[in-house]
């Protein structure tokens, strides 16, 4: 019954939220707009995949009044230079499903969001996110080493959805040599609501000085220590990856080959525990 | 996988080998004595017995190695006794080969080696060339050498018959001596490796095999086939050092390693040349540290250095035998073995134990980790006792690598009973003396003994140098990029100097039953050549603890991973379960974000793999189809081919090719498949499809898909560059606006061509939108508008303006001869064409004399070898010759072609405009068939084909013709001059008078081409030249200059700008003839422009770029504003297309 490490690689991938899309109440519409209902790739980026959702909205609206599309949910707008899976373990993870989202076609907040005007951008930032973690991984060695077309790969395999084409490639960047027991340094980002800091990235390494395999925790330890409940403590945070919480002594190389997002990154959101 | 084995050789010089589906080391007992290496392949073993003979084990098989021996009886007739053995002096042997000239009475032929034996007795082939014949055989002559019937007829003269015996090999199963070849051989091998089998396609059991001689001198075993298994003879093959081993691979990969520890590399290994035929030196792996061995694969080498460390050399293949550069492993090894599929094997230097190495995939060449083979001996179980020493003494009998100081600190540390005298002595005699005494006692074998002992002294004594290397070795270090290390090369080097003779693999035999129930076996050498197995076999060799064992195998397995039990992981399946669960389950009735593929065409091909030796390879194709996210469709090609029995794929995006194309093949119905990639490597995705048809479905639908891609819909634009392949298929490619942008155009490998019906020699445009075409048979033919035709048929809104398209083409085809010094011109072979759908053969095949070069009475043209230059007539030197054959092939298509009776032509050309022009009637020139200079009138926009021909008269034939904006016509005459027509028109359409123009020195011109201003010819031998001094006042210009060679055709286009067809460029991969290819750097003020870019090719025959008239967007860096501007948008162009009908 034990799973295969390579059922995580498919898990992590074929991971859904399943999602509602709602029109901005102040939108001006020729008629109502109907709600749309999807299921969200957890590893993809939302304007990457909400084509459907900009065609259905559009129906009901003009197209001077249209402007470029934006999402939100409960007054924070959401990035979608993060994958999907992030925004929704950050904002929204212990609230009922499906993630209801509000779509606007005006008043983009340039503070907050990049502007995403094709596909392309999307392109540039996830093959970007690859590059800064190969450095970190192998002094992008992997990644320059790769022709054109190879680079073509993962992104195709990731825009169309593609789980083994893109891993065909993507295997490549999460090798290492059996002598080093890792990469270089771990490609990673903390993620936290309650700061105005976007994220924590630092370099750490994923076997300490004496040659012990580092865990979730030794990182938490250093990036974060209030992530970590001690002993006696009420537990205050969760430590979230792709909607699960690991066990803190999971290792992190491990964690780097099986949980990191197409981009390479592993995103870790550490997020309150719900109140009630 | 077929069951197959690994062989391998202890210290003791017994053969074990095991199988790949047992689980323990079956003893060869057939070999009577001892043996110091063996080498094996999947049907044979070889081995250099104790006695220094090589012996070779053949595999029992389903097929018999026979081999026919065959001899000719001849007889004369004469008046008096009818036909009998009495021949004329100048007569053949009454005995003889086919040729009669060689004796060979049937007493004369022997068994080749006492592993043979004879099947029966001669008899007579009542055969004769595959009909029987009447009595005995007979064929019947006018005299000898001639042509034989079988009938006798009344001028019968002489007569032969054919005598047959068949010889088979007996010696399968059993390790048989190969002859010595006494006279060549004073000194005894020493190492052997064998391998090469997949250079050629020849049926299983050729080989290449490799010997090493005790002085150092390597050998090469010719004429090893499944018919001979034990090959001919020995070639010596001369060396740069000497060598102390050698490592032939499968392929074509064979290295040796020097006595001073550098390695060597043979280079020019070929199906036609196995030996190969120069050396190259790679140095060692550590510059300290000598290499002591070597072993390669296909697409590997393993070397292992004096000081026991393994290393991997990267970057190795056909291509590039010597690598680029060495990567240190993990491990300490004393020899290395590759086998099938690159898979590696080794001795480890402490235990002694054979390690597999784990996780080698073709991708992953290096593997992951060494894996120590656990499995007992047979009859390791009824050994009852040992000695207690022996396994501490066995192991510094061993002595089959060149010593380094730490395999004498082996010995040292392994003795630890008598360490007492062992350690730091420097008296020899520290091992007891008794057991050292040899059972094999030929005189050589001891004298070798006795060398082998004096070097261990003085190793031993240098056994307390520090350890090389210096500072800190990485494991995966690039020695390639590192600096030499200086420190203690010399104390090393010397070390190895004086032991060297010891690396010849001999050993002692110590104790009648060295081996006790619970030891280890102790190994020397391991061959993998015959062993099938991958990353993925199921093996069950490494299972068995034997008690010192088990330690090592868990120091070098560092990547075994935690237990799969830990509450970590279980804590990760649990969860994403269990989000699975909360995520998903009661939202599956939702929309996908991500729609899978719409669909997926599927079939079968043969695709010419990338790979040596190229060859066609089953695969299967699909075409995966989606809609893009932005509505286009989209789609990947994928080849799924096996791999060594590996599933792999080879995939392409859709929107990536840049063209589909028919290839010209004798057999097979193919095409090639280019991306800007492919066309830089000048290597193309080559498939061949079952059948002309399916060949056809498919192009159809990757050409919609391509089209569709990108976008691209409709007849071509006004501005289209077109061009015809030497199979006369036509391509156009929408120019996008920065393709003849300053100063970062285009680059022209990322034109995208599509194909368009009809089949024509020329096509010529103007930016006004005519087009004309000119096929084989000088038919004109003018475009109708339309974009379909050919296989496209059927396909949605490309039938309008298609119609019948007729050519006659010659074919030719060459039969090519090599001269042998036994029987003259062999191997003689010529090529048929498959007959297509669309072509008709209306004449027979005939030799044909008109060939370049010339030919002798009979066609033949001669050179030293193929592929040269060829020559009428032949000279001492010449050992190769061809001819050609043609015949005419009438081929009948569809395309948006109608003709334009009735005067046949061989050139056109057609006046090109700028953008704005507002020409009316469009002055069009043609040269006819016979040479004669037309003015087309009448030709417009609306009426491309124009009314009429106006005759322009000339003092000689003509041959090419081409005219620029403000009315300069050039043309080139038959006899390689050039022509200035003086006085052309709007009035005067056909001018008044032709101006001489003397060709360039010693140069007979060809073809011009005229643009805005640049005027631009090409000679007979593929010079381009520009004409200097061109004005408006002096239109003939003053001088030819030298542009560039290897071209074959040019096209100057409305803005000046220069496209030409070349010969004999260079890609990555491979080398193209009949290539496209732009001037780059063109400009008013430098109209030669400054450097060539390559498109697509090779294969092609004509371009015309004078359509486009598209200027480039001006002082402007594209790559600064626009990103997208380098990457081949097409144009659309928004006008009505003005040709109709």
């Amino acid at each position: 019954i034990m799973a295969d490490d390579k059922d995580v690689l498919r898990d992590v991938w074929f991971g859904r939220i399943p999602t509602c899309f709602t029109l901005n109440q102040d939108e001006v519409t020729e008629r109502e707009a109907e709600p749309y209902y999807l299921l969200l790739p957890r590893v993809s980026y939302l304007t990457l995949v909400t084509d459907k959702v900009k065609k259905h909205f559009l129906k009901v609206m003009r197209a001077e009044d249209v402007e470029e599309m934006w999402f939100e949910y409960e007054g924070t707008p959401l990035k979608w230079h993060y994958p999907i899976g992030v925004l929704f373990d950050l904002h929204a993870s212990n609230n009922v499903l499906p993630w209801s989202i509000t779509v606007h076609f005006k008043n983009f907040p340039d503070h907050d969001l990049l502007h995403c005007p094709s596909n392309s951008v999307i392109e540039a930032h996830f093959m970007s996110s690859i590059k800064e973690a190969d450095a970190l991984k192998h002094k992008s060695q992997v990644v320059n080493d790769m022709q054109k077309k190879d680079h073509k790969q993962l992104w195709m395999g990731l825009q169309n959805d593609k789980f083994d084409q893109f891993w065909a490639m993507n295997r490549k960047l999460m090798e290492y040599p059996t002598e080093d027991g890792g990469f270089r340094y771990i490609p990673f980002r903390i993620y936290q609501t309650m700061s105005d800091r976007p994220f924590i990235q630092k370099l750490f390494r994923p076997v300490s000085p004496e040659g012990s395999a580092h865990s979730l925790g030794d990182l938490l330890k250093e990036m974060y220590p209030d992530a970590i409940t001690n002993d006696g403590e009420q537990k205050r945070y969760q430590v979230v990856i792709h909607g699960i919480e690991p066990l803190l002594e999971t290792p992190l190389q491990w964690l780097s080959e099986h949980l990191s997002h197409p981009d390479n990154f592993l995103h870790i959101c550490v997020i309150p525990v719900p109140t009630d | 996988m077929p069951v197959s084995l690994l062989w391998a050789v202890d210290v003791y010089g017994r053969v074990y080998s095991l199988s790949t589906a047992g689980q323990q080391w079956e003893q060869c007992r057939d070999a009577q004595m001892e043996f110091k290496r063996v080498t094996a392949a999947q049907q044979c073993c070889w081995g250099i017995a104790c006695d220094n003979n090589i012996y070779l084990n053949v595999h029992a098989s389903d097929l018999p190695v026979r081999y026919q021996e065959e001899t000719y009886e001849n007889q004369r007739w004469n008046p008096v006794d009818g036909f009998s053995e009495r021949l004329l002096p100048s007569d053949r042997w009454q005995w003889s080969d086919v040729t009669g000239l060689q004796h060979q009475p049937l007493d004369s032929f022997q068994l080749p080696s006492s592993s043979w034996e004879w099947e029966g007795d001669w008899y007579v082939d009542e055969n004769f060339e595959g009909e029987p014949t009447e009595k005995g055989g007979w064929s019947y002559a006018i005299d000898f050498p001639a042509t034989y019937t079988k009938d006798k007829k009344w001028n019968s003269c002489v007569r032969r018959r054919r005598w047959l015996r068949y010889r088979r090999y007996k010696a399968m199963d059993t390790w048989a001596k190969i002859p010595s070849q006494q006279t060549t051989l004073p000194d005894p091998f020493s190492d052997i490796s064998c391998g090469g089998w997949e250079i050629s396609e020849e049926p299983r059991g050729r080989l290449s095999l490799w010997a090493v001689s005790l002085q150092g001198k390597v050998w090469f075993r010719d004429g090893i086939y499944h018919h001979n298994p034990e090959g001919s003879l020995w070639e010596e093959v001369f060396l740069p050092g000497e060598v102390i081993q050698i490592s032939c691979g499968p392929g074509d990969l064979v290295w040796a390693v020097l006595w001073e520890g550098q390695l060597i590399v043979r280079e020019g290994i070929s199906r036609d040349c196995p030996k190969g035929s120069s050396w190259a030196v790679v140095e060692s792996p550590s510059p300290d540290v000598g290499a002591i061995h070597v072993a390669v694969g296909i697409n590997v080498v393993w070397a292992v250095t004096k000081d026991n460390k393994v290393w991997f050399r990267r970057g190795v293949n056909s291509h590039n035998p010597c690598g680029s550069g060495w990567i240190g492993m993990v491990g300490e090894m004393i020899t290395i073995n590759v086998g099938l599929n690159d898979q590696v094997w080794a001795i480890n230097c402490e235990d002694r134990a054979v390690y597999f190495r784990q996780g080698v995939t073709s991708s992953e060449l290096s593997g992951k980790t060494w894996k120590a083979i656990t499995v007992p001996r047979d009859g390791d179980r009824s050994h009852s006792s040992a000695s207690a020493n022996s396994l501490q003494s066995a192991g510094c009998y061993f002595c089959g690598e060149v010593r380094a100081q730490s395999v004498v600190s082996d010995a040292e540390s392994d003795t630890e009973k008598g360490s007492a005298d062992g350690a730091n002595s420097s008296n020899p005699p520290t091992d007891p003396p008794k057991p050292r005494i040899p059972k094999v006692t030929s005189d050589s074998f001891i004298s070798e003994l006795v060398s082998d002992r004096e070097p261990g002294k003085s190793s031993r004594d240098t056994g307390s140098a520090p350890p090389s290397g210096g500072p800190l070795d990485p494991q995966w270090s690039n020695v390639d990029l590192e600096e030499a290390q200086q420190a203690q090369t010399v104390a090393v080097q010397d070390t190895a100097d004086t032991c060297s003779l010891s690396s010849v693999a001999t050993y002692t035999l110590a104790m009648e039953d060295p081996y006790g129930a619970d030891e280890h076996p102790l190994w020397a050498w391991v061959s993998g050549g015959g062993c099938s197995v991958d990353s993925h076999s199921q093996l069950n060799w490494f299972n068995f603890s034997m008690n010192t064992l088990v330690s090592s195998v868990q120091s070098m397995s560092l990547s075994v991973s935690p237990a799969q039990t830990a509450a970590w992981r279980r804590q990760i399946f649990e969860q994403l379960s269990e989000r699975t669960k909360r995520e998903m389950d009661n939202f599956r009735h939702y929309e996908q974000a991500v729609e899978q593929s719409v669909w997926v065409k599927k079939g079968t091909m043969q695709w010419w793999r990338d790979w040596k030796p190229h060859k066609w390879i089953d695969v299967h194709f699909a075409l995966e189809q989606f809609s893009g996210p932005d509505g286009n469709k989209d789609g990947i090609l994928f080849i799924y081919y096996n791999y060594y029995e590996e599933k792999k794929y080879l995939h392409a995006f859709i929107n990536e090719v840049t063209i589909l194309v028919p290839v010209l093949n004798d057999s097979k119905h193919t095409f090639a498949i280019y991306t800007p990639e492919r066309t830089k490597q000048r290597w193309p995705i080559r498939l061949a499809a079952a059948t002309e048809l399916e060949m056809h479905d498919w192009l159809a639908l990757l050409s919609v898909s391509c089209c569709d891609s990108r976008g691209i819909h409709g007849p071509p634009s006004k501005q289209a560059i077109w061009s015809i392949t030497c199979k006369g298929d036509i391509f156009i490619s929408e120019p996008s606006p920065g393709l003849e942008a300053m100063p970062y155009p285009t680059p022209c490998d990322q034109m995208f061509w599509r194909q368009v019906g009809g089949h024509l020699r020329v096509v010529e445009c103007n930016s006004v939108g005519i087009v004309w075409g000119i096929g084989y048979d000088h038919t004109a033919w003018v475009h109708t508008g339309g974009y379909g035709g050919g296989f496209f048929q059927g396909l949605a809104s490309s039938t309008d303006n298609i119609y019948t398209q007729t050519d006659v083409k010659s074919v030719y085809i060459y039969e090519n001869q090599r001269w042998n010094p036994v029987t003259g011109y062999t191997n003689s072979y010529k090529y048929c064409s498959p007959e297509l759908s669309q072509t008709k053969r209306v004449s027979d095949w005939a030799i044909d004399y008109s060939v370049s070069g010339g030919t002798d009475r009979e066609g033949w043209q001669f050179a030293a070898d193929f592929p040269a230059s060829y020559h009428g007539y032949k000279t001492m030197k010449d050992f190769v010759r061809r001819r050609r054959w043609a015949r005419k092939c009438k081929l009948t298509t569809t395309g948006p072609w109608q003709e334009i009776p009735p005067i046949p032509l061989s050139d056109v050309t057609i006046l090109p405009c700028t953008a704005q022009s507002s020409v009316d009637v469009i002055p069009v020139w043609a040269i006819s068939n016979k040479g004669d200079v037309l003015c087309r009138l009448g030709v417009t926009a609306l009426t491309p084909a124009g009314s009429s021909w106006l005759h322009v008269g000339t003092d000689q034939p003509f041959k090419s013709i081409s005219i620029g904006a403000a009315s300069q016509v050039w043309a080139i005459a038959r006899d390689g001059s050039a022509f200035y027509r003086g006085s052309v028109s709007a009035r005067s359409p056909a001018g008044d008078c032709w101006y001489h123009i003397p060709s360039p020195a010693k140069q007979k011109l060809k073809q011009v081409s005229v643009g805005r201003t640049s005027v631009y010819t090409v000679d007979e031998n593929g010079n381009l030249w520009y004409r200097q001094g061109v004005t408006p006042s002096y239109p003939q210009g003053s001088s030819w200059e030298h542009i560039s060679n290897n071209v074959r055709k040019v096209s100057v286009g409305p803005l000046d700008q220069v496209w030409i067809i070349a010969d004999k460029v260079q890609g990555s991969h491979s080398l193209s003839c009949g290539t496209v290819c732009h001037r780059l750097g063109v400009q008013p003020v430098e109209p030669k422009g400054q450097s060539w870019d390559y498109g697509i090719g090779g294969g092609w025959d004509h371009i015309t770029v004078r359509g486009n008239s598209v200027e480039p967007p001006r002082l402007r860096l594209p790559s600064l504003t626009d990103p997208s501007s380098r990457s081949p948008v097409p144009v659309r162009n928004t006008e009505v297309n003005g040709v109709g009908n």
